[in-house]
């Protein structure tokens, strides 16, 4: 069998092991598109504070890792399918036969439509290079705006203030993090940064940016003017990288859309990570552009690949961020449903619990640390709270002794009588 | 022989002698709050439930990682975070459906259970037995396993 | 090491929260817990003040073991001058609230003062401070505690509180932690809530050390392997409770019953250890498991749950939860005190108890005072509000117990405890009681050297001050006579002085049941520095011991005070192998006070302050 993989993100390096797992003799290419071993996106906030080296963010530590497991990397960037063919032309020329063909391109970051965004200074955030390229400008001192104060702009933010840069933070929606939290915890994470001398400024757009007085950036805000800076990055989103597509017949959405064996075309092609739109946990299909998920896809799409039924249920959408120490996550479906709250502003603690009847189905919490993935098992098996939904309507606190209770042992026999 | 631990929450007096035990050894301070193992208090129920990490198969953390600090240990099966290669990141702590992964604030990296390189603690700490260190074929270990696949969203189903 | 090295300073009345370094001097004097508070108690307030007046301090004191992993290593000690009594009060508990102070960074909190409106202390790893408790004022323990870690946020929080009764100056209330773990005795909750503190609240993850890690593991896991090898300890205590006692203490004719009028309970076997593990008709046993304090390798503790149809909890849910059942002294005093037999109301009246923070000895003793009074007609059921308070009538309990919790009714009367109550009814006789304070569960008649523990109790009767039971009764660490007054006096004395020691270390008197101090010794010298000896703590304990004696010396109290009711020095035991006999406390007295190098009057000579550095 010739397997090639398009994408050596987490999705493609998971699949690629799981195929040589399971098919000692296949042929398996991995194609990646950025010089230098595959590397977690995820890692690179950590790179920039300095807490590790380049080669810390890398995937694996092994050395020759790829090798040692017959899997064949091969640099080059996607520019066309063949899925009559079965080959897959890349941006050099080379073209590749496969009777598998895993999907796995991921995400490229997009830039607002406004003027200035080629200018020297302006960067993403999104790869290795765009960490270098931070890294000589956020200087201790150095003034930084931040556009877009999503999941991944927080992430970023939480390495510029440990670098010492005056850091703004524009955010064109009202509050914080607007998709991952809701009004009363953005407001409370942006309370945090505020405090921690961060200039936050919602409901504020970039008009553009132009060069200013020798290598200084102007960055016009609106509201707010225009303000000189030393570096501007933009984490406005990303998007699927799914153009090399164009033309393919596969179904394209807001990522290519799978079933839920992880096949876009019900027979050799498969999609995995973030540029895959598969199934929900809870209903529907989505993109969910997270570490657990591309790794889950990754994993049963090989399973699947080499001859495999395995059935993925769906991912669960959710999050764990540390902005400049305050410590948040969300889980599925927060945003709807009968609800319990508790907010300490003051103490920076936030839970909150959304159910659906008699089930979990989201969480948003805010300075918890212990035993958070239990909001995961409590939703993701569905459990039936029984007595533990009034406990939790009165203090969600106890989210996770909900959990315990519902998974672990019977009550205790009394000791005393035997 | 594959050894696991063995938790019968029927015969926990609720002591947290695992707790200081695990913290003594992982942190060098008696320190319930940095424990591996916790014990759940049910108080309107008297019962208590000691609580860790199962070393489950799926291995949600290790999967998780996106740097690879977490391997399993081939002595004891245990998944073992690397604190060298850990960058804080959270992401295991959020994808462990159990709970068992937690950060620490004060090293920025995560703790969990590493059944103590083969000879736990807990187990020698716990004055009922309701902790043990025994042969996993036999092990009350699979109830908690079987609720695990119910978490389950798809990797295991292979044939 | 072991010790933290700081104590926190709480001014109610200003509203501040102060670090300041624990005096070193001392604790190499006085160790710790009941020693270290009883030295720092001494030296900040005048003996003669008003309990319940701002004047007065409460300490909360843990020991230098509490917060590491020695068994029960999980003890605090709160520290004043006793409501109840007006003498030295010092009221150990176990639970989690000690642990959770060490590693919140504190050896000690001292309050002093009293807040303008009710407040409470929030201390979070070193951060401390006063918090508005108009909510939670006029709550119960119960509702405080859930809702204080509601209101934080954090499940982990350790709260220790008061009910209504302590807020309502009952004087026998008592501070509750970890929902049923007490400070139970001489009123220490009077004092918390005549200062507007409703409740303490704690959150640690420091972490304690030890001086040397492997010298201190080493005696730690030899102390766990005696106390799992002892029969008491390693069995007797877990599988039973204290409640083994209820039986053989009757079968010895030492039950005290219905105020001291017998000393045999015909309805023992009905409340006792094994009726808590029997079976009712619902299928179930009251007794639901046995739960250990902190670190706690013996595991007494009983957790109970009341038959879903008696008639205390059939119509209020609330009370169908499992919560801290009965133990031997609780099980006495609200029932063979007050003559009734049925366990579920016990269970209930002593839930209450903890719900709202009163000592259910000094309640259920009081109680069997009242009832004899209602029976001689000195108290009416115009007094009572209509509840006919006879012996055996479970219901007059049970709804005695709910007034007194609230400090309602004819239970604000109850909640004066014995001594006032029967002075108020013209019957000083009947209180049975030594320094205000009533009798614990053992009928001084029928185990002699009880008498002289009681007598020169520092805080008013107690047993927890020198439990020659253990020798008298259960022959540890020797069998002696309990009928027999020879030798008690210094039985007596060995026994205050060891306990004084193991009340300032941080664990728990349980296990001398398996330990001596040359057990305890090499584990303190292994957590602290000082080079820690049976001896050395031997000396610790006289010198607490004496310290406490002075303190109550320079509050007005005398060698009258050491004293027990004519009941027991004249009215001689009428059944069981007592049959006949009194307590001759004036046999032993007098060799005590010589055995303590005290003068006949009872007081500390030069000598004796000068050998112990006071």
């Amino acid at each position: 069998m010739r397997y090639v993989i398009v994408g050596a993100g987490p999705a493609g390096v998971v699949a690629a092991e799981t195929l040589r797992g399971r098919d000692a003799g296949g042929e398996i290419a991995l194609i990646g598109d950025e010089p230098g071993e595959p590397y977690a996106r995820m890692a690179i906030p950590y790179v920039l504070t300095g807490k590790i080296g380049e080669s810390g963010a890398r995937l694996r530590k092994t050395k020759d890792h790829y090798r040692a497991l017959g899997i064949r990397t091969v640099p080059g960037r996607a520019a066309r399918l063949d899925r009559g063919k079965k080959e897959l032309a890349l941006a050099d020329g080379t073209k590749l036969t496969f009777d598998s063909l895993l999907i796995a391109t991921g995400a490229h970051a997009i830039k607002p439509p406004v003027p200035g965004l080629d200018l020297p200074g302006v960067h993403h955030c999104w790869t290795m290079a765009d960490a270098r390229a931070i890294a000589k400008r956020a200087s201790k001192g150095a003034e930084v705006v931040l556009v877009g104060a999503g999941f991944i702009g927080c992430i970023i933010l939480e390495s510029l203030v440990e670098r010492g840069v005056k850091l703004s933070v524009v955010e064109s929606e009202s509050r914080m993090l607007p998709k991952m939290m809701d009004e009363a915890g953005g407001e409370m994470i942006a309370r945090w940064c505020a405090a921690k001398g961060v200039k936050v400024l919602t409901a504020t757009r970039l008009k553009g940016v132009a060069q200013g007085k020798g290598e200084r950036l102007a960055v016009t805000l609106d509201p707010g003017g225009t303000v000189p800076a030393d570096l501007v990055v933009i984490a406005t989103g990303v998007k699927a990288n799914t153009d090399f597509l164009a033309g393919s017949n596969l179904k394209l959405e807001d990522g290519v859309r799978v079933d839920d064996r992880l096949c876009a075309d019900g027979n050799s092609i498969y999609a995995a990570g973030d540029c895959a739109q598969g199934p929900d946990f809870s209903g529907g299909f989505m993109v969910h552009a997270i570490q657990p998920t591309a790794a889950e896809h990754g994993r049963i799409a090989a399973v699947n690949m080499t001859g495999g039924d395995a059935r993925y249920k769906g991912s669960l959408i959710m999050n764990v961020l540390d902005t400049a120490g305050l410590i948040s996550a969300s889980f599925g479906h927060w945003e709807r449903g009968e609800e319990a709250r508790a907010l300490d502003a003051k103490a920076f603690r936030y839970v909150k619990l959304a159910f659906d009847g008699d089930r979990l189905a989201g969480a948003l919490t805010i300075g918890l640390t212990d035993h958070v993935g239990a909001i995961r098992g409590l939703i993701q098996t569905r459990a039936a709270l029984g007595g533990w939904k009034a406990k939790l309507m009165r203090d969600p606190t106890r989210v996770a002794e909900a959990f315990v209770a519902s998974s672990c042992a019977p009550r205790a026999q009394a000791r005393g009588t035997s | 022989m594959m050894m696991s631990l063995h938790i019968d929450p029927a015969k926990c007096t609720g002591c947290l002698q695992c707790e200081l035990a695990c913290s003594y050894d992982n942190e060098g301070v008696f320190n319930p709050s940095k424990s591996r193992i916790k014990v759940f208090n049910f108080h309107d129920e008297g019962r208590f439930v000691p609580y860790t990490c199962t070393q489950c198969a799926e291995a949600w953390c290790l999967q998780a990682c996106p740097v690879d600090a977490i391997s399993v240990d081939l002595k004891t099966g245990a998944k073992v975070v690397s604190d060298s290669l850990c960058v804080g990141c959270k992401v295991c702590t959020i994808a462990c459906p159990f709970g068992t992964v937690n950060y620490n604030a004060s090293t920025g990296k995560v703790l969990k259970c590493d059944l103590c390189g083969g000879d736990p603690e807990c187990a020698k700490a716990c004055p009922t037995q309701a902790i043990t260190y025994v042969d996993a074929n036999w092990t009350g270990l699979e109830r908690m396993r079987t609720w695990a696949a119910k978490t389950d969203s798809g990797p295991r189903a292979t044939h | 090491m072991a010790w933290t090295g700081k104590i926190l300073r709480v001014d109610l009345a200003k509203g501040t929260c102060k670090d300041e370094p624990l005096r070193m001097d001392w604790a190499k004097q006085y160790l710790g817990q009941r020693g270290l508070g009883t030295k720092y108690l001494a030296e900040e307030i005048d003996p003669k003040v008003d309990p319940l007046a701002p004047g007065n301090k409460l300490i909360m004191a843990t020991g230098p073991l509490t917060g590491t992993n020695a068994s029960t290593a999980g003890r605090y000690s709160v520290i004043t001058k006793g409501a109840l009594t007006g003498a030295i009060a010092c009221s150990n508990s176990g639970g989690f609230f000690g642990n959770e102070m060490k590693n919140a960074g504190y050896d000690m909190i001292i309050f002093e003062g009293r807040a303008p409106k009710p407040v409470y202390l929030y201390l979070n790893n070193g951060d401390a401070k006063l918090v508005d408790a108009a909510g939670f004022w006029g709550k119960s323990v119960w509702d405080t505690e859930e809702g204080i870690k509601a209101k934080h946020q954090d499940p982990l929080i350790r709260v220790a509180s008061i009910g209504v009764a302590g807020e309502k100056g009952v004087l026998f209330a008592c501070i509750v932690n970890d929902m049923h773990r007490a400070a139970g005795r001489s009123g220490v909750g009077a004092v918390m809530g005549s200062k507007n503190l409703k409740a303490v609240a704690l959150r640690g993850t420091l972490g304690v050390k030890v001086r040397d890690a492997k010298a201190f593991m080493a005696a730690v896991a030899k102390g766990k392997q005696a106390l799992a090898a002892n029969a008491v300890t390693g069995q007797g205590l877990p599988k039973y409770g204290t409640q083994v006692l209820m039986n053989v203490i009757n079968e010895v004719g030492a039950l005290p019953t219905r105020n001291h009028r017998d000393s045999q309970f015909e309805g023992a076997n009905k409340i006792s250890a094994e009726a808590m593990a029997a079976k009712r008709p619902d299928g179930k046993s009251n007794l639901v498991t046995n739960a250990a304090c902190f670190a706690c390798t013996i595991a007494c503790g009983r957790v109970s749950q009341i038959d879903r149809t008696h008639y205390t909890v059939a119509e209020r849910p609330k009370y169908q939860v499992a919560s801290g059942g009965l133990e031997y002294e609780a099980a006495w005093a609200l029932g063979a005190a007050t003559g009734v037999g049925d366990l579920d109301a016990l269970t209930f009246a002593n839930f209450v108890c903890n719900e709202q923070g009163i000592d259910p000895i000094s309640f259920g003793a009081t109680l069997g005072a009242a009832m004899e009074l209602y029976e001689m007609g000195a108290i009416t059921s115009k007094d009572t509000g209509g509840i006919e308070l006879k012996f055996g009538d479970p219901k007059a309990l049970t709804e005695m117990t709910e007034l007194t919790g609230r400090g309602e009714g004819f239970g604000a009367i109850l909640g004066l405890g014995s001594k006032r109550m029967c002075e108020k009814y013209g019957k000083p006789e009947l209180s049975m009681a030594v320094k205000g304070q009533e009798f614990p569960a053992y009928d001084a008649r029928g185990i002699q050297g009880m008498g002289l523990t009681y007598a020169t109790s520092n805080r008013g009767a107690c047993h927890l001050r020198s439990y020659t039971v253990s020798s008298e009764i259960l022959g540890v660490p020797v069998k002696t006579d309990p009928l027999v007054t020879e030798g008690k006096a210094a039985l007596v004395k060995a026994f205050q002085d060891a306990t004084a020691a193991v009340d300032s270390a941080g664990i728990c008197v349980f296990t001398t049941f398996a330990w001596t101090l040359d057990d305890i010794a090499p584990q303190i010298d292994g957590a602290c520095e000082g080079n820690w000896t049976t001896a050395k703590l031997l000396e610790v304990g006289e010198r607490v011991w004496n310290l406490e004696r002075q303190f109550n010396m320079r509050a007005g109290f005398t060698a009258k005070d050491d004293m027990l009711p004519a009941r027991l020095l004249k009215d001689a035991a009428k059944t069981g192998p007592a049959k006949g006999l009194v307590n001759q406390l004036g046999k032993m007295l007098p060799e005590y006070y010589q055995l303590r190098g005290w003068t006949p009057d009872g007081v500390p000579s030069n000598e004796t302050l000068k050998r112990l550095a006071l």
